[in-house]
């Protein structure tokens, strides 16, 4: 019986530096699915290696063997003794498997919960392993769901939908006050790194203009080259406040650099355009009472603190309705896992017929003597049609078999009495030495269907 | 037959209310989008029944309380889809088709009363002050409801705990936006609407003028949403102070609307439009 297993490690069971010996990139990632590959009952096999997770998901039919064979083969490429191997990886078997994979791959068992990242990463595992033809019709079907699902969610769900981190979270505000940020124009006073990387996320969505204000006139001018932008002097702040949209300030002043009356001052000359300040710096720069003016909109570090938590608990309550449509989709895969495993019976059931007749035709032909060419084609059509109606009640027999047990056990016996098994059938008949991709898949279905 | 379409408008503005409402509750986009469908139906309905109701009549189905509101709710959906495929908000939609459906309940619980048309009424003006004055007011509701919306949403950035609204409404600039174009082409039909009255008032008592109650509240709505404009444009009134005071001046509209046709004498009470209570 076909098992797709998942042995792995992630950021809550293993700490970085086990993580880092374990994880694959480029050759080593090739290698490690050939080795893998290379374990006598593996059957297919998917790596997933980033820098929070390590995830070797392959399917076998001797689960002890090849679950052992595989820890071993982690232990060498690592260096790292198998029982501390184990005491920081997890092996999933069956649903909870597939379990497992559907909620990494929606990104539900990451670090910040909802970031989109993951599925690109599982994207490129897929892809590297499809080049060794790792993974056959378990996998390829699996991920596929994999991609299926994760979109489902994104859409179905808010789980990616609020910023978590402090430069997102101010991105997102000036979409709200702004709408399209395309042609505004920033000021940064200050050149923090915290301020730094708000400016990138901002400039990302084309703005027009960044200005750059800092104590120190050599950095204010680096920066501004980094950003495109440009350097203006300390001073000159009150001067551009009226020219600007987006205020973000972060510098180490005891003193508010933005007071109210300089804010207000700015506010009538820019016809009362809004102005959206971001304050990072401890303590503030901007004066709280400049909130107090319409269309001014000031948000200093708390208040961005807060919202990220509060982001971070909206998440929370998506990822709930995430795991309700991961619960579905395991549900589903699990039903058709349970058509699959008939699969390699009716394929061997339909070979061995399809030999007999083949067989029996030659000679009855052989007998006959020369024949025309329509009435051959008569004969073996007969034949054919003969295999055929003969095994179509004991294929419908098994394919109506839902309870497993029960499905299991005639199965067997049906490989018995056809003695399915006996020379090697199950290596020349096996769907799943086939290393094809998609093809194959279809291919499998299209004869258990036939 | 009339009847049904009145009825069957009534039930799709109050199914597309239901559908709005939950679209905003639940973001479910389907749902707005197929709100938004039966809405243009509904629309559609709606556009028949005021047809029929013209035919019959013979004039403006807008001449008793009852037949105004469904024509305003009318104007209002007109103005609401024009404005839709401008803008592209359909949250818009979760705030006026609630107030057009109340609007319609009203309209409905009143009975229908007999109504004598005045030859006056008949003529080329009168249609056309009818369609601009009530187009205008009904550009202004939008406004009103975007001003709505521009303060729930300013609300929640200044709170600095943006909560349910904060991802349901557009960004503070469209609202803005939306405010400042409804009111100057709400502006625009009004004054429309005022001149073709006064030519109207010409034709049927001699005179352009003549401080009848609904005149001179006209004039005072006209000269609120002057202001508001004029402010606007020359010291940069935008914003909140512009959302208030597009709800003020829709809260004075409304007055002269409603108010001064039930509550002062004068020819443009219903009263004298022609309505009579049926007995």
């Amino acid at each position: 019986m076909m098992k797709i297993l998942d042995i792995g490690m992630n950021h809550t069971t293993a700490p970085v530096e086990l993580r880092e010996r374990l994880s694959f990139s480029g050759d080593s990632l090739d290698s490690a699915i050939k080795g893998i590959m290379d374990i006598r009952d593996v059957r297919e096999a998917l790596i997933l290696s980033t820098c929070n997770r390590v995830e070797v998901i392959f399917t076998t039919d001797n689960e002890r063997d090849a679950r052992d064979s595989v820890i071993d083969f982690l232990s060498r490429h690592s260096g790292i003794e198998r029982e501390k191997l184990l005491a920081s990886m997890y092996v999933k078997t069956g649903s909870d498997a597939v379990r497992h994979i559907f909620r990494v791959s929606a990104s539900l068992d990451s670090m910040v919960v909802g970031e989109p990242q993951i599925l690109g990463q599982v994207k490129e595992a897929y892809r590297s392993a499809v080049k060794h033809r790792a993974p056959s019709v378990m996998l390829n079907r699996l991920v596929h769901r994999c991609f299926f699902l994760a979109k489902k969610i994104r859409a179905e769900t808010g789980i990616s939908e609020s910023a978590v981190s402090i430069s997102f979270a101010a991105v997102e505000l000036a979409k709200k006050i702004f709408g399209d940020l395309k042609g505004k124009k920033a000021l940064l006073i200050g050149a923090g790194e915290m301020a730094e990387l708000a400016a990138t996320y901002l400039m990302d969505n084309s703005l027009a203009d960044v200005f750059v204000a800092n104590r120190t006139l050599e950095r204010a001018m680096e920066l501004a080259q980094h950003l495109k932008g440009r350097p203006i002097s300390l001073d000159e702040v009150n001067n551009f406040l009226p020219g600007v949209d987006i205020v973000i300030t972060s510098t180490a002043s005891t003193e508010p650099i933005i007071t109210y009356e300089n804010a207000k001052k700015a506010m009538k000359a820019r016809k009362n355009m809004p102005l959206f300040f971001i304050d990072i710096g401890v303590p503030r720069d901007v004066d709280p009472e400049v909130d107090t003016i319409d269309n001014v909109f000031v948000y200093d570090i708390d208040d961005l603190k807060g919202i990220i938590e509060q982001n971070m608990q909206k998440r929370m309550g998506e990822a709930a309705k995430a795991e309700r449509i991961v619960d579905e989709e395991v549900i589903k895969f699990s039903e058709w896992l349970k058509t699959l495993d008939i699969v390699p019976t009716l394929v061997a059931l339909q070979d061995k017929c399809e030999i007999i007749w083949q067989n029996e035709l030659r000679k009855t032909l052989s007998n006959l003597g020369e024949l025309p060419h329509d009435q051959v084609e008569y004969i073996e059509e007969m034949a054919r049609s003969i295999a055929k109606k003969i095994l179509n009640d004991p294929i419908l027999f098994l394919k109506r078999k839902q309870d497993r047990k029960s499905r299991e056990m005639y199965l067997d016996f049906v490989r018995q009495i056809f003695s399915l098994d006996r020379n090697g059938g199950k290596e020349e008949g096996h769907p799943f030495h086939h290393r094809g991709t998609e093809d194959t898949e279809k291919e499998i279905k299209k004869k258990a269907d036939s | 037959m009339d009847i049904v379409l009145f009825k069957l408008t009534l039930f799709l503005y109050l199914a597309v209310t239901g559908g709005f409402l939950f679209f905003i509750i639940m973001r479910n986009k389907r749902i707005g989008l197929w709100s938004q469908r039966v809405l243009f139906i509904g629309f559609f309905i709606h556009t028949i029944y005021l047809g029929l109701c013209y035919y019959q009549l013979g004039a403006m189905p807008a001449l008793d309380i009852r037949a105004s509101l469904s024509f305003y709710a009318w104007a209002i959906i007109a103005a609401y889809i024009i404005f839709y495929f401008i803008f592209r908000i359909t949250v818009l939609g979760s705030f006026i088709v609630p107030f057009v459906a109340f609007l319609m309940i009203i309209s409905s619980t009143i009975p229908i009363s007999v109504v004598e048309v005045s030859p006056l009424f008949k003529g080329f003006w009168f249609p056309l002050h009818v369609v601009t004055a009530f187009l205008g007011d009904a550009i202004f509701a939008l406004a009103c409801m975007a001003g709505i919306m521009y303060l729930i949403q300013e609300r929640q950035i200044k709170s600095k705990r943006p909560g349910a609204f904060f991802s349901r409404l557009p960004s503070l600039n469209i609202l803005d936006s939306l405010n400042y174009h409804a009111i100057t082409y709400g502006f625009f039909f009004l004054t429309i609407g005022m001149i073709t009255g006064s030519i109207l008032a010409q034709g049927s008592h001699g005179s352009y003028w003549r401080w009848d109650p609904k005149e001179v509240w006209s004039l005072i709505t006209w000269l609120c949403y002057a202001a508001l404009l004029h402010q606007r444009m020359a010291i940069g009134w935008r914003g909140r102070r512009s959302a208030l005071m597009s709800i003020g001046a829709f809260l004075v509209l409304i007055f002269t609307f409603v108010g001064v046709n039930f509550l002062m004498e004068g020819y443009h009470s219903f009263e004298s439009l022609g309505g009579r209570r049926s007995p």
